[in-house]
Parts: structure tokens; sequence; C-alpha cells
């Protein structure tokens, strides 16, 4: 059985006087993987900040329509911003890490939650390297700099952290476009597992990938969602002309 | 063949090389001159004023037998200054920079308090002073005294007033090196840590601040260095021809005295003595060894103090070399 996690309903987007999303309206299922993909420029990476409202910090941001998370609108007036990101966990496309120790960029989160036991923030790291499959690689080198791990590693430990405050839904945009063939394999995997216990939505430009990883899958195009369902509906027969132009390579 | 090649391969004409060589030379020179500036104003302080450097000097008290006397109450009267100066514009810099580069949406406001930071920082240290002695003491000290009852207390030239009018010459250095460290942290970090749940004043307080520490610290020591060469600013504030005593008050805990900066006294400083000697004595000759001494005293603590900036730096950048490369 499945649940409806997030609700979108007739969302726009405007930044200023430009207009990103148009009209969005599309149901996200819990513990699914939901892949949002279209050109360059299309709202894809919007529509992703939008859901822990990282585009408020964007200057001139407005929107309208209603935005529900498990039946709560996270735009109303008594959310608290804060609180929300932690719900929602962000990956973004390149890694973010602070140049600080391994152990000291996976407590960082705990530690503003006021977790202060020594016990409790290791007992977190360890969870969080274990669910992501990098406790192996790092449990020797947990004082060492973050920035010392490879490029693939310091992803997998961007995902990490994100974890660490147990959030509900995670959001990734574009988190394997910078990575080589096997580190961006590494991160599918991880999707698989970590679907069981969260509601992951994520940008890519990849096709391959988000026929691989994905159960559903959302097409926009200038703003607008020209086509969402299942991936593989999408892929073998698309209900839309547009949606198949783009994903065979015919589209422009 | 094509000769064209063969042609134009060879050195360019005379003339043009010749041009090349004395501008590459002149060059060189002009820059030369700048070393051999320092090297000479160095030089001549030092060979002239380490003859007088001794312990009795450096820590003893002025005597009016300029020969006997020390310049300490001068070094101690510096420190006390530039101390107090430090705990009123570290704060207010800092915050200012921190509002500027991390709250301030590019506004009306935004540009004007930019522009009065900027403006601020070509005022004449001169005009500081003199706005310095009309505002906080002629305004502020003596609104206190009568507010308080205090007579003439805070309404007479003091340490604190100087401090806070040193602050006021320094605090556009200190803004402006703050809001550049700021700046210079990438929006990933800040993404990073507000994505995590932070808030705005975590991040600022647990990402940006820690980051950009080396870099404020470099403005805070340079803004220092500055203001501990400045004489026209506290000349009518307190600072003080010839004051054997140190200006301490004792904190009386009844089983034992504190001494504590009195900032409410006059005092001593090294630039302002620099100044009295070489205007005010009555045997200029006599006193020049001293002026020059004085003068060494002052030149190596800024040194120094410029020297821990050009460390902090150092780190600094390396510190952003490893996040340059990592992204």
């Amino acid at each position: 059985m499945k649940e409806v996690k997030i609700k979108i309903k007739n969302l726009s987007v405007y930044f200023n006087y430009i207009q990103a999303l148009n009209d969005v309206s599309l149901e996200i299922f819990e513990n699914k993987v939901t892949c949002l993909i279209g050109p360059s420029g299309c709202g894809k990476t919007s529509l992703l900040r939008s859901l822990n409202r990282m585009n408020d910090m964007i200057y001139g941001f407005r929107m309208n329509g209603e935005i529900l998370i498990d039946d709560i609108d996270i735009y109303n007036k008594e959310i608290d911003v804060v609180n929300l990101r932690r719900l929602v966990g962000m990956v973004f496309q390149q890694s973010n890490l602070f140049p600080k120790s391994i152990y000291d960029n996976l407590i960082f989160a705990p530690k503003i939650l006021g977790i202060k036991d020594k016990n409790e923030l290791e007992e977190i790291t360890e969870r969080v390297c274990m669910q992501t499959s990098i406790w192996n690689e790092v449990k020797d080198r947990l004082n060492e700099s973050a920035l010392n791990l490879s490029a693939g590693q310091q992803q997998r430990l961007c995902i990490a952290r994100a974890l660490t405050v147990n959030p509900d839904i995670l959001l990734m945009d574009e988190p394997s476009s910078s990575l080589d063939p096997v580190s961006t394999s590494k991160i599918e995997e991880l999707l698989f597992d970590l679907k069981r216990n969260y509601t992951i939505l994520i940008v890519t430009h990849n096709m391959q990938q988000a026929a691989r990883i994905s159960d559903y899958t959302a097409y926009l195009y200038l703003g607008q969602l020209v086509e969402y369902d299942k991936t593989t509906k999408i892929f073998t027969n698309p209900a839309n002309k547009q949606t198949e132009d783009f994903l065979t390579g015919r589209f422009g | 063949m094509n000769n064209r090649f063969k042609e134009n391969i060879k050195k360019k004409s005379s003339s043009d090389s010749i041009i090349d060589k004395i501008m590459i030379n002149a060059i060189r020179l002009f820059s030369f001159i700048v070393i051999i500036i320092f090297i000479l104003i160095l030089g001549k302080i030092f060979y002239e004023g380490i003859g007088v450097i001794n312990w009795n000097f450096l820590t003893g008290i002025p005597k009016s037998d300029i020969s006997k006397g020390g310049i300490g109450p001068a070094i101690f009267g510096t420190m006390a200054v530039s101390l107090i100066m430090l705990i009123l514009a570290v704060p207010v810099g800092i915050f200012s920079a921190i509002y500027i580069n991390e709250f301030a949406k590019d506004t009306f406001w935004l540009r004007l308090i930019r522009a009065s930071v900027n403006s601020l920082a070509g005022v004449p240290s001169i005009v500081i002073g003199l706005f310095g002695f009309g505002f906080f003491v002629l305004f502020v000290g003596k609104s206190i005294d009568s507010i308080l009852q205090t007579g003439m207390f805070f309404g007479q030239p003091a340490i604190i007033w100087a401090s806070a009018t040193l602050a006021v010459l320094v605090l556009p250095t200190i803004i402006v090196t703050t809001t550049e460290a700021l700046n210079s942290i990438p929006l990933t970090f800040r993404q990073a840590s507000l994505g995590l749940g932070a808030s705005k004043w975590q991040t600022i307080r647990y990402v940006i601040l820690p980051q950009a520490r080396p870099g404020i610290l470099t403005g805070v020591i340079l803004a220092l260095s500055r203001s501990i060469g400045e004489t026209a600013p506290i000349m009518f504030l307190g600072s003080a021809f010839f004051l054997p005593n140190l200006p301490l008050a004792y904190l009386d805990l009844s089983f034992i005295q504190i001494p504590i900066i009195n900032p409410a006294d006059q005092f001593m400083h090294l630039a302002y003595h620099i100044f009295i000697l070489s205007t005010q004595s009555s045997n200029p000759t006599l006193t020049e060894p001293f002026q020059y001494g004085t003068t060494l005293v002052l030149v190596v603590i800024t040194l120094l103090l410029n020297l821990t900036a050009i460390i902090f730096r150092f780190r600094f950048r390396k510190i952003n070399e490893v996040v340059k490369r990592n992204q």
C-alpha cells in the first residue's frame, strides 16, 4: 500500500519577475525514489528546493500554491523553517563538507540539536556511516580532514551527514553529476537501501540513472509538469510526445 | 619554401629591445626604491635608538632628567589604550560586518552604510581627534556627569575617550576586512549548514565565523598596528606630557587588591611621547637619542603586530586553497 508523502498543489514559483515553476501539481509517494528530469532551467531544482524552503533565502522569491507534507502546509506561518529542514534533508550537487574532520562534519547537526552525550554522538556517527556503507572506509580516520577523502567518498559522507538528523525525506540535487561511474553506482546502490526508511527525491541529468534508480519519474519542461508516472511507464511508453522526444534525445 | 618564418624569427630591431631593457630596469629600480626607503628609515631608527635601550629605559618611570628616566608608563599607557580600543571597536566592527554581509539586502540602506564606512576611512585623524573631544568628552562625558552628579569625573580627557576615538578611527578597517573575510566563505557552506537544520545565527556562529576567524584577526591586528602609531587623535584626549604613575585603580577584595586599568585616568602614550620629546624639549640635542629609542620601541611593536597579521593571513590562505581544491 503506497502512501502519499508530499502533495504539491498548483505550485508556481517566481524569482523577481521570472517564473520558474508554473502550476505544478504532483504527489510524491512514501518510501519511493522519485526522479525529476528535464532540460536545464526547467525548474527541477526550484521544485526540489521549494520542499525544504531553501528558496526562501534567494532574493526575490515568491510562490503560489501549496505544498503539503503529511498533510501539513509547509509554507504556513506557524511552520519553523529550521525544523522543516531537519525533517527534509538535502544533498547538494557538489559535496559541501566543512573543512573539519570527518567526525566533526557528522556531529555538526546533532550538536546543534543539543546532543552533547559523547556516546550518543558516536552512535549516530556509526549509524549513518553504516547506512551509507562508508563505515569501513572512514572508521579509522574519523579525525582526519573530510576534505582528504575522494570526491565519491565526500559525496557519500554528505549523504551520511544529511541522515544524522534523521529526516523523513531526502532531497538530492544531481548528487552524482560530478562523480566517476564507480562512485555513481555506489550512490545508486545506496538509494535502494535508503528508500526503505526515507522518501527520496532526486534531480538528475542522467536518463539511464533515472531509469535505474527511480520508482516514479516527473518530466518538467519550461516550468511545467509535462508527465508524471511510474518510471517503467515513462521510459517504455510515455503518454506525452514531448517526454518521448526528450528521453530519446530528439529534444530541441 | 616560405621565407616568412625566417624573416620574422630573429630578434626585434635594436631600438625596440633597448626600450624593453630600459623599462624593465626602471620598473626594477622603482620597486627597489620602496625597499631602500623602508630599510633607510628602519636603519636610521635602529642605529640611533639602540644605544639608549636598556631595562631601565623600557620599564623605568620618566624623570625630569630625561637621560635617567624611562618610558615604562608610555608603553603601559599605549597598551592600555589599545586594549580598551579593541574591546570597544572589535564587537561593533564584527557585528556591523556580519550585518552588511549576511543580513542586509542590496538596498539604499546597505549602499548608505557602505558609503559611510568608506568615507569614514578617509577622514583625517586630526578631525577624528577633534570629533572625539567634542563628542565623547564634551557631550557624552559631561552628560554622564550631569546625570550621575559626579562633578568633573567623566567629562574630561581620559583613557576611555582616547580609546573610543581610536575605535572610531579603526572601525572602517575592521569592518572592511571582516566583510571581505565573511564574503570569501563559499555559499555552499551556508547551504550545507542551513540544509542540515541550523538556524541563521547557528550557521554564522559555527560555520562562517570559525572559517573567517584568521581573516578577521588579520584585520584586527592591522587596525591595532595602525592605531598605535596615531598621535593626532589622542592629543586632546588625555595623553599626558609627564605622568610617572601608571593609570591604575585597585579593585579592593579585602584580602587582595587587584590592579585594573582606570579608564577615567590620564595616560602616557609612545606616539605622543615622541611628539613631546621632539617639540617641547628645552634641549633637543640631549633628548634626540631618547626620541629615537622611543621610536624604535614603537616601530618594533608595530612590526611584531604586522608579522602576526602576516602569519594569520598565510594560514588563512592555506585553508582557502584546500577548500578551493576540493570544489
